[in-house]
């Protein structure tokens, strides 16, 4: 071997090790362990906290009012639609800390007229004009029962 | 060679029921989202619940789901609006007597199987997990922004104050403990579904078989795993 590469063989060396002992502490332990990526990545995006509760939560509580709801027009709506997230509720329900949304512009989202929304998925009234006698529509439709004392 | 190869890649246009049909080979769930258009009233609440579920920033430019109205107008012109990305609600712009067709849109991400996104990451910060969810690693993301250019459907933005990419999720943490994703458990109509390809008597797979599905810009054969039911042609 000429006596040029034999001088900077150790050198090779030396530079390939640090980049090795580099290369050990930057890359995560588990990176690669499923690909081109870090294993544990998974882990942190799965455990995330919860915000929203789901709707079986408020059943055990609340079975006479999932009752009534599941058997009415409002049937396909989760709880959470008009009471929040619910979440901190469920863990503490006694602290006033869910919201009851109504009013005309909240039950406008879905029912006021829109040429977008299908007829066959969703009654439609003028939110500016159907009975405003009164203000609020739950004043009118109890929202777990639509239809209660209308009919 | 490179033309032999756009060539072929055009002949053979991604096919979107083969690729449900016979999903990679794979243990365990292999997710996708299915969206039906005619059921969606737009009522912005998916979008809504995704922002608090996800601490997504309240300014109306970071979005891991929103959704469009589509208008079709007598005069040929399509109209599409978003306001806030539909987290108040919409309002009819148009006069009906304009209006030749109209109808919401639900946008969020793909979880392509061949995505764009995850294959410009110069870090390994964002991926497709084994489940077929795309996901971002906000530990180890740069904040370069590739992958928010990549992705050709814009479901991607700079969180703010992390200062990495983010997205869709699927709702990950949720879906791991078996729930709903937050826009699905929020949706008064069922016009969102989730479920498992690998799964042939799933919710999704049923939901395949019985609808006419398409989904978006399939030329860019993505691998999008997010089915459209009853969506018009003019949409992209
Ligand atoms: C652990 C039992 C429990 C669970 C679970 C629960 N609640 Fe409650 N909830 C209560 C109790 C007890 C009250 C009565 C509190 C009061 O009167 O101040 C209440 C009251 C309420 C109220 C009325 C609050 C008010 O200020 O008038 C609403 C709305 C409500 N719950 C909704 C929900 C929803 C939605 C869920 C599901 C996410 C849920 N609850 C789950 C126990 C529960
Ligand atoms: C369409 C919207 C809507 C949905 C869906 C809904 N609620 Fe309510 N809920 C309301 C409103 C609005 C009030 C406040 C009524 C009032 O102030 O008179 C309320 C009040 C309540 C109360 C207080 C007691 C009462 O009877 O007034 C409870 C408890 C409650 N809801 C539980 C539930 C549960 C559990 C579900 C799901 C099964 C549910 N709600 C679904 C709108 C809704
Ligand atoms: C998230 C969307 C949503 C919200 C918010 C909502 N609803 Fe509904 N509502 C529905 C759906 C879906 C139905 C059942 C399908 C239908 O109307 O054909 C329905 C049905 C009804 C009906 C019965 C229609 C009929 O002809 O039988 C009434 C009345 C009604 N809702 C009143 C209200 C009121 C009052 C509020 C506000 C407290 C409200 N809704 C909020 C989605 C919603
Ligand atoms: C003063 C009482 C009252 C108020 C307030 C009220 N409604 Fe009604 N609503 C009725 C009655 C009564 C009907 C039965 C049909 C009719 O008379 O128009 C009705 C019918 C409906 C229908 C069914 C329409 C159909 O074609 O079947 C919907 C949806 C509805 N209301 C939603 C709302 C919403 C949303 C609000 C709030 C913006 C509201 N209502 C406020 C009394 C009221």
């Amino acid at each position: 071997m000429p006596i040029q590469l034999k001088r900077l063989l150790p050198l090779f060396i030396i530079f390939i090790g640090l980049f090795l002992i580099v290369r050990h502490f930057l890359v995560p332990d588990t990176f690669g362990q499923y690909g081109h990526y870090r294993g544990d990545a998974l882990i942190d995006n799965a455990s995330r906290n919860l915000v929203h509760a789901s709707k079986e939560d408020c059943h055990e509580c609340h079975s006479d009012i999932q009752e009534k709801l599941e058997n009415d027009m409002h049937a396909s709506l989760s709880c959470l639609v008009c009471h929040g997230p619910g979440l901190m509720h469920v863990a503490d329900p006694l602290a006033e800390n869910i919201e009851k949304m109504s009013g005309r512009t909240f039950c406008g989202r879905c029912h006021q007229l829109n040429a977008a929304r299908s007829t066959d998925m969703i009654y439609q009234i003028d939110i500016a004009t159907h009975h405003t006698e009164k203000d609020n529509c739950i004043e009118c439709h109890n929202p777990h029962e639509v239809w209660e004392g209308l009919e | 060679m490179a033309g032999a190869v756009t060539l072929s890649s055009m002949l053979d246009t991604f096919n979107v029921l083969l690729y449900a049909a016979d999903p990679p080979e794979g243990e365990g769930p292999w997710w996708g989202v299915g969206i039906d258009i005619s059921k969606c009233i737009g009522c912005g609440l998916c979008a809504r619940a995704c922002k608090v579920e996800n601490q997504v920033p309240q300014e109306p430019f970071y979005y891991r789901t929103w959704v469009e109205q589509y208008t079709i107008l007598k005069d040929g012109t399509t109209k599409v609006e978003s306001p806030n990305g539909g987290i108040d609600g919409f309002d009819q712009s148009v006069e009906e007597k304009d209006i030749f067709k109209t109808f919401f849109v639900p946008k969020m991400c793909n979880h392509c199987a061949k995505s764009p996104c995850t294959q410009v990451c110069p870090v390994g910060a964002t991926f497709e997990s084994p489940d077929g969810v795309a996901l971002v690693d906000d530990k180890y993301c740069i904040g370069c922004s590739y992958c928010v250019q990549a992705c050709p459907y814009g479901c991607r933005y700079i969180h703010p104050e992390k200062k990495t990419a983010d997205k869709c999720t699927l709702c990950y943490h949720r879906i791991k403990r078996g729930l709903d994703p937050a826009c699905m458990e929020i949706c008064p109509t069922g016009s969102r579904i989730y479920g498992d390809l690998n799964d042939k008597d799933s919710d999704l797979v049923r939901y395949l078989k019985e609808n006419v599905t398409r989904i978006l810009k399939p030329h860019l054969n993505t691998g999008a795993k997010l089915f459209y039911n009853a969506l018009s042609q003019e949409v992209s």
